[in-house]
Formats: structure tokens, C-alpha cells, sequence
């Protein structure tokens, strides 16, 4: 996966090493801003309060 | 021995596959982790310290309406998300001190310890409610289990400073909606004593249980130059 990704990256080696940079910065910028959070609000730890049905995976209130 | 050659490549092929995979999931575990336990504490310190800037201001100006008896407060006039007061954990330490958000939703207990709209408004006659995450987003509820009887929990106010003694411990299930009642458990119940509940998760990192505070009013003062409540002297 990543050797076909290495692969495919045009350009020079110093080039093709910050596409990678860049490239993970990407991913990891999904992750904390779009994948983390959704996820997270699934988590049970979150609950708090004391209005939630006890059998529920709803993180809601 | 091209076709053995071959197999073997592929497998070979398949198995560096899976093991980058594997490698690749446990380090957005990993991730997962730093987010949760770092920068959700960073989102929060930053949503906190807009927020007491914001009070801060809307303290300094006048007051919208003549302001003068304990447990007086416009809480009509705050949106949700928006600060409330100011809530001190003296025992468990000088810098426990968090705004408290009007709201109790995911985005509300975000940026602090949130208020249940519809329980009563700090130093009032009832049950004001507050829960506040244990584990994450600043945790500001992280030590409440070492809150004991007798110890001072004080909300500030733009006109003053409510002094609460801790009166008990309680381990309730998550729907434990009574804790809420403006008599605790007791539905309908007309309140006579100006209560305070706080609530968190309990064990750690689960939401198996909640763990509740409560704390009973013991003594409003209202603010001016040089005033502090003696549980928070000395800070």
C-alpha cells in the first residue's frame, strides 16, 4: 500500500518527500477534524447527565 | 516452480498488506487517543477563556434590570452555550475554577460544566443541576469523587458569591432523572432548600453509572471591592 503509493508520487525525491508531508498532514487533519469527532460522540464516556436511558448508545444530552 | 514462486509472491504481497494495515489501525488508535486525551483539553481551555473574558465583560457593565436579592439571576437573557457563572472547586485545588455553559448537549458540555436549563439559577430556592465531563474536554468534573461533606463548592455570580457545603456522595444509574427534581427524588415536591447537584460519569473513561454531588446553599455574599468568600481566601 504505502510502497505502490511511494511509487506513484511524480517527481524528485526531495519533491516526492514533502508530497508525503503533505499527504499525511491531509490524513490526519481528516481524522482530528472530521473522523475523531463523529466517533468520539458514539464513545460512552461522554454521558454526563442524568437524563439518558440506561440501555441506550445514544450520546444525545 | 514459477507457478510455487508466484504463490508464494502473492502471499508474500498479501500478508505486507495486512501488516501495514494492522500497523497503519493501530496508529490512528493511537491518534484517537492523543485527540481525545490532548487536544480535546485544548479545545476546551480555549472555549473556557473566551468565555470568562465574555463574563468578565457583561459583569463590568450594568446590570440589565436592578439586581439586589440572593438567587436573583436573568437566566432568560442567556442562549445556550452561553457562560453563566463562575464554579469553584477550592479543595481540589486553586485552579479549579470553569465557567458554566446555559446548556447540557454535546457541543454545551464542550466548552464546560453545563447547567440544565429549567433547574434552578445559582443561589435560588431548588435544584440547580450542573454536569460536566470526567475524562475529557478539560475534564473539569475529573475529581468530583473526592469531594467530601463539608467541603466548599462556590458559584460566582455577576452580584454574588454562593457558598455550598457538599452534604454527600451519590452512585445513581444514567436515568436517574429524580437527582434533577427541585426536591431531589421527590417529583412534584414544592423545593425549600436551595440545593446544588452535580453530576459526571462514573467509573473513569465508562457511563455505566453517574456519579452525583449534591451540596446545600450555606451562605450568599455579595460581591465588592476586595470581597471573597472565605472557602476561596487564601487562594
Amino acid at each position: 500500500m504505502y510502497s505502490w503509493i511511494w511509487r506513484h508520487l511524480p517527481g524528485p525525491l526531495a519533491v516526492r518527500l514533502g508530497e508525503l508531508v503533505v499527504l499525511l498532514a491531509a490524513a490526519v487533519a481528516l481524522l482530528f477534524l472530521v473522523v475523531f469527532p463523529r466517533v468520539e460522540s458514539l464513545l460512552p464516556y461522554s454521558d454526563v447527565t442524568v437524563n439518558q436511558q440506561p440501555d441506550t448508545a445514544s450520546p444525545s444530552p | 516452480m514459477t507457478v510455487v514462486e508466484t504463490a508464494g509472491n502473492r502471499l508474500r504481497w498479501l500478508l505486507r498488506g495486512l501488516g501495514q494495515l494492522l500497523i497503519t489501525a493501530g496508529v490512528v488508535v493511537l491518534l484517537f487517543c492523543v485527540y481525545e486525551l490532548k487536544v480535546t483539553n485544548l479545545y476546551t481551555e480555549q472555549q473556557q477563556k473566551t468565555l470568562d473574558t465574555q463574563l468578565a465583560r457583561e459583569w463590568a457593565a450594568p446590570p440589565p434590570s436592578p439586581v439586589g436579592k440572593p438567587g436573583q439571576v436573568h437566566l432568560a437573557a442567556f442562549d445556550d452555550g452561553a457562560g453563566i457563572a463562575r464554579i469553584y472547586l477550592p479543595t481540589l485545588g486553586r485552579d479549579q475554577v470553569h465557567v458554566v455553559v446555559e446548556g447540557v448537549t454535546h457541543e454545551d458540555l464542550k466548552k464546560g460544566p453545563g447547567h440544565y436549563p429549567g433547574t434552578a439559577v445559582p443561589g435560588a430556592v431548588g435544584n440547580m443541576v450542573v454536569s460536566g465531563h470526567r475524562t475529557t474536554y478539560g475534564a473539569p468534573f475529573n475529581r468530583l469523587d473526592e469531594l467530601h461533606p463539608g467541603d466548599a463548592v462556590v458559584l460566582e455570580t455577576r452580584t454574588f458569591f454562593y457558598t455550598y457545603r457538599v452534604t454527600g456522595t451519590t452512585i445513581v444509574s444514567p436515568d436517574a432523572l429524580g437527582e434533577t427534581d427541585p426536591v431531589p427524588n421527590h417529583p412534584g415536591q414544592v423545593a425549600t432548600q436551595r440545593l446544588l447537584t452535580l453530576t459526571t460519569c462514573n467509573p473513569k473513561y465508562s457511563a455505566r453509572t453517574r456519579l452525583v454531588v449534591r451540596a446545600l446553599l450555606e451562605a450568599p455574599l455579595a460581591k465588592g471591592k476586595g470581597v471573597v468568600p472565605p472557602a476561596l481566601q487564601g487562594r
